[in-house]
Order: C-alpha cells, then structure tokens, then sequence
C-alpha cells in the first residue's frame, strides 16, 4: 500500500505527519518512509535515520567525438531543450540544459556521440528504528526534481506500508512522487493561504484519480472556510492538530508528534484504521501493490 | 530599477505575509507573485481589472492509431515510459523531447503544444501585480516564472516603477532558478526549526551559487532562540546580514484571517521588525 502526504501549500506540516504516522504504525507493521521533497528533504532531521546507502543520480548527457563530427547539425535539430548547438565547425553542449532523452545520440548520423553521467542528486537509503528510510536530495544549482523522484520511487516496497513525504506545490515534482499511491492526505492550514492551495491540490489528486482525505494542521486559529469546502466537495476531514506551541517547539528541536506527545500515537493509528476503510471503499487502485 | 525577490527554501516560514508587508511599505512599485504553482500574494491585494492570458508552452507526443504500425520502436526509445503497450502516450509522463517523433518510420506521430496554465496581470491598491496559476499537473513552471517576470520588469519599465517586489517559490529546484537569475537581492525568510536550517543553508547554497547577494530574516525568532543563535552564527560565517526577527504571535494569522498585510492590520512588534526590514532593503538597493 502507498499512503503520500502532499499539500499544495508548504509548511503546513506535511512532514510532521508523515514521519508522526510512519513512526505510530512501524510498531504494528513493516514501514517504509520515502521522502520525495528532493529539492528540500526534511524528514532525515525528525527520524534521524543512517544513511548507509549512498547512490549517485545522474542524467545522461552528450559526449561529441570531434573526429567522427561532420557538423551535420542534425543534432541540434532534434534536441526540443536547445542543450547542443552546433556554429561552423564546432559543437556545443549545454550539460545543464540536457534532459538526458538521448535523441540526439541514437539520431548522429555518423555514430559521432556517446553518453556520459552529469551527476543531478543523490538517493541515500538506511534504517530509523523499524522504519525503513529513502530520500533524494537534488543538488544545489539543479533543476531535475522530478529525475531524482522517480530514482527514490524505485524503493517502493510492494510487502510494505509505503509512505511517502511529497513535496509542496502542484507542478511536475508533486505529480511525480503521489502518481503512484492508493491514498492522497492533504494537510493544510485552515487560512485563505491553506485554502486556495489545498483546492489546487485537490484538483491535482483528483485528475490523477487517487482518493484523498484532509489534515487540518493549526486548527483552532483562522476561519472554518477549509472545513466549508470540504463539506462541499465531500473531502473527509481524517485529522485535526491544534495550534499549541508546544507542538511548533517540538517540531523546532527535530522531534516528532508521535515521540514528543506519545498521546498521538493513538491518533495517528485512528488515522490510518479510517484511509484503509476508504482505500477499501475505493475499491484499491491498479499496480498499487496490496 | 531593482528586483527583489522573497525566498526560503522550506515552505511556510511566511515569505507571502512578509512580501504582502513589504507591498504595503513600498512605494513605486510593482508586485509578481513567482510561486505559479500555488500563488497565495494576490489573496491580500484584492486585484481589480485582471487580464487573462493564456500560458502554451511544453508540447506533447500523439499518436495517431490510424497510422502506427506498432512496431515498438517509440516504445524502446523513450527514456521518460510514457508510452503505452497501446501506443497511447502519457501526457503527464511524456517529457516533449520528440525522440519518438523523429524516428517514426510511419511518420505516426505529431507534437502538439499544451495548455499549460494562465497569467494575469491586475491592479492593487499597492500597484500593478503580474501572478500565473499553472495548469493542471503542468510542467514548465520555470518558464512561467520567466514569463512573469518579464512581464512585471515590462511594466516597471513602461510606468517608470523603482522596484519589482517578488514573491518566490519554497524549494531550490527549477522555479528557485528561474526567480533568482539577475535579481538584485533576495530576502529569506527562515524559520528556527531544525528544518528551516537545513533549508535555508540550501537556499543560500543556490544563491551563492548564481551569485545573488542575500539577507535573511528570522520569522518567530523566539520559538527556540537556540535555533535563531543557530542561524545567526551560520550566516555570520557566510558574510550574510540578518535582517529582521520577527516575533511569533498570532496575530500574523488574525491579519491573514482579514486578509490584510501584517503591517497594516497592527503596528506592534511585529510590524516594526518588517518596516526595518524594508529599510535594510531599500538601504542596500540604493
């Protein structure tokens, strides 16, 4: 089973109830935690994993051997990225452009190109108590997100509870890490902020087909206008965590809900008793593994 | 004229409620919302007379069955699995590289360009405001950053404006990049969590990186004043000026509540360390 947290909006606390939930349940049952925020991993820093497993995420890129180029161009013709020029009788290569299809290698009509590595991130893997733990980190000056995702998401483990931090926003990298899950929770916050951006979450979830149910984080402050809309677009309401400083003092030392107010332990069990009943409900989803 | 841009690294240290101030304060001025993903700015200035337009850009592979032979060789080519054992394409998966286009023998294949999302262009009561909402599941939101942005520098141009004040994206992926490339400055905001660090010290780490110079402001700086120490001795170490410390306290969500910018709902502490934020800023721009 895969279980992702999303949230259009960022810093609503995606990554405390990941980790809060993978930690209640890894007492009951094999957890595995995929962190997939690749461009700002965070859940290392609440489960403090090893990370003994390091694999280098690269992205092919074009090597031109000059004695076999006639400067044809047939290269830069096919490349949609603009990553390989070529002026007179030189060729250029713009690695950072590159996303890796290999069209123009494959296309060299004098054999004249070969691939080599350019390294974009990297996935470590290891052990936090009885969770199992992956997470990709791009690398500084990276824009490949989405690369480094599907390198992470090559962990999945079909005999285990799979539990995925997805990263903030509604674009490519969000799509990326939650296509694949059974179940969507969406946390938000409940102010116009939270409101306009879990809407736009929804409407990602819903086009990908994946049932999805609503944290609210912070409650207690702000207006019920996320609760209307709920309510509305019938989108149960799975979990709600007040605002209290003492949970935001928590979460500012590295510990989780689940280890800092052992109490929640219990919530977060309820939480998963009432996403099974609805993944059961939805009948499950194709190649989610069960 | 000079841009500035609002980053943090980790989502939700309050780089909107911070950027909606900085509107307030500022004059002369033109506002763009970056974060085309989940644009949040234009909820707290109430923009009048919008223009719609239409953001196309990212083209996608189509087959069309009539003319596949279903020999397999798209299939083994593309890189991105976006094609079906049917011969359908995934538009969420298909990349636009037209590997598959260019080497179907039964020229079955065409590239169509997408819809990808909208931009629009309004007027506030702070000023002009340029903001997009990307598609759907879209990809590109790097050139809608561009797009944006271009589109706020075209009427600071026009009208004469001193500054485009820039509401960037969380994260430090693709549409950080594209926020960041010759702006002026960039302003994070930070959080003293153990979180907010790590982000922050990345965020830094791009800016550095496209050699941006940067300041920093501490968002409830006294939830652990351990942490804000943290902060400040790292950005010491990197020649990097801490703004402001802005205290916690829920007002910040009574005025988001109201929907009016922290700065005008209250002038208490917190609404002090943003007005000397700003000076920070115009002091460096000028």
């Amino acid at each position: 089973m895969i279980i992702s947290i999303a949230s259009g909006k960022g810093g609503t606390g995606k990554t405390m109830v990941a980790t809060s939930l993978a930690l209640s349940l890894s007492q009951e049952k094999p957890v595995k935690l995929l962190d997939c925020d690749v461009e700002e991993p965070n859940a290392h820093i609440l489960l403090k994993p090893s990370l003994d497993c390091n694999q280098a995420v690269s992205i092919p890129v074009p090597k031109v051997d000059e004695d076999k180029c006639n400067y044809c161009g047939r290269c830069a013709e096919v490349c949609a990225y603009n990553a390989i020029a070529v002026i007179a009788e030189q060729v250029l290569v713009f690695p950072e452009l590159c996303h890796g299809c290999g069209a123009c290698s494959y296309l060299c009509p004098e054999g004249a190109i070969s691939e080599e590595g350019r390294e974009v991130g990297v996935v470590q893997s290891g052990r936090a108590g009885n969770i199992e733990f992956v997470h990709g980190k791009l690398s500084i000056g990276e824009v490949a997100a989405p690369r480094i995702i599907n390198e992470v998401q090559k962990q999945l483990d079909p005999e285990k509870l799979n539990i995925i931090d997805a990263p903030p926003g509604t674009s490519c990298p969000v799509v990326a890490a939650v296509k694949k899950s059974d179940f969507c929770l969406l946390v938000t916050e409940p102010t116009c902020f939270g409101l306009n951006d879990l809407a736009l979450a929804v409407d990602v979830i819903k086009e990908l087909g994946i049932p999805c149910g609503v944290v609210i984080n912070r409650d207690g402050v702000g207006d019920d206008e996320v609760e209307k809309y709920c309510l509305k677009e019938a989108i149960p309401i799975l979990m709600r965590i007040p605002l209290d400083i003492k949970i935001a003092r928590l979460y500012s030392q590295g510990i989780t809900l689940a280890d800092g107010i052992p109490h929640w332990q219990e919530a977060f069990l309820d939480l998963f008793d009432k996403i099974e009943r609805m993944i059961g409900n939805a009948g499950g989803r194709e190649g989610g593994g069960q | 004229m000079k841009e500035v841009t609002i980053l943090s690294g980790k989502g939700g240290t309050g780089k909107t409620s911070v950027t909606a101030s900085l509107a307030s304060l500022a004059k002369n001025k033109v506002m763009v919302d970056c974060d085309v993903d989940a644009a949040d700015l234009y909820l707290l200035l109430e923009p009048t007379s919008r223009q719609k337009q239409e953001f196309r850009s990212g083209e996608k592979a189509v087959i069309s069955a009539e003319k596949c032979t279903g020999c397999g060789l798209c299939r083994e080519v593309c890189r991105f699995e976006a094609i079906s054992s049917e011969y359908k394409v995934d538009p969420v998966s298909c990349d636009g590289c037209r590997f598959c286009y260019n080497i179907c023998p039964a020229d079955a294949i065409t590239m169509q360009q997408s819809l990808s999302g909208h931009w629009f262009s309004s007027e506030t009561r702070y000023g002009p405001l340029v903001h997009a909402r990307l598609g759907v599941a879209q990809e590109n939101s790097g050139k809608l950053v561009a797009l944006v942005r271009q589109e706020a520098k075209h009427i600071a141009e026009q009208r004469g404006l001193d500054f485009i004040i820039s509401d960037g994206p969380p994260g430090t992926g693709c549409p950080v990049i594209s926020s960041l490339s010759g702006v002026s400055l960039a302003v994070i905001v930070t959080e003293p969590t153990l979180s907010g660090i790590h982000d922050l010290k990345r965020v830094i780490g791009v800016c550095q990186h496209f050699a941006v110079p940067v300041i920093v402001c501490i968002n409830k700086y006294d939830i652990n004043s351990e942490n804000s120490h943290q902060i400040e001795d790292y950005c010491r170490t990197q020649g990097i000026g801490i703004a402001a410390r802005i205290p916690f306290d829920t007002l910040v969500t009574r005025a988001l509540v109201k929907r009016i910018p922290v700065v005008e709902y209250s002038r208490n502490r917190v609404g002090r360390e943003i007005e000397k934020l700003w000076q920070v800023v115009t002091g460096y721009l000028n």
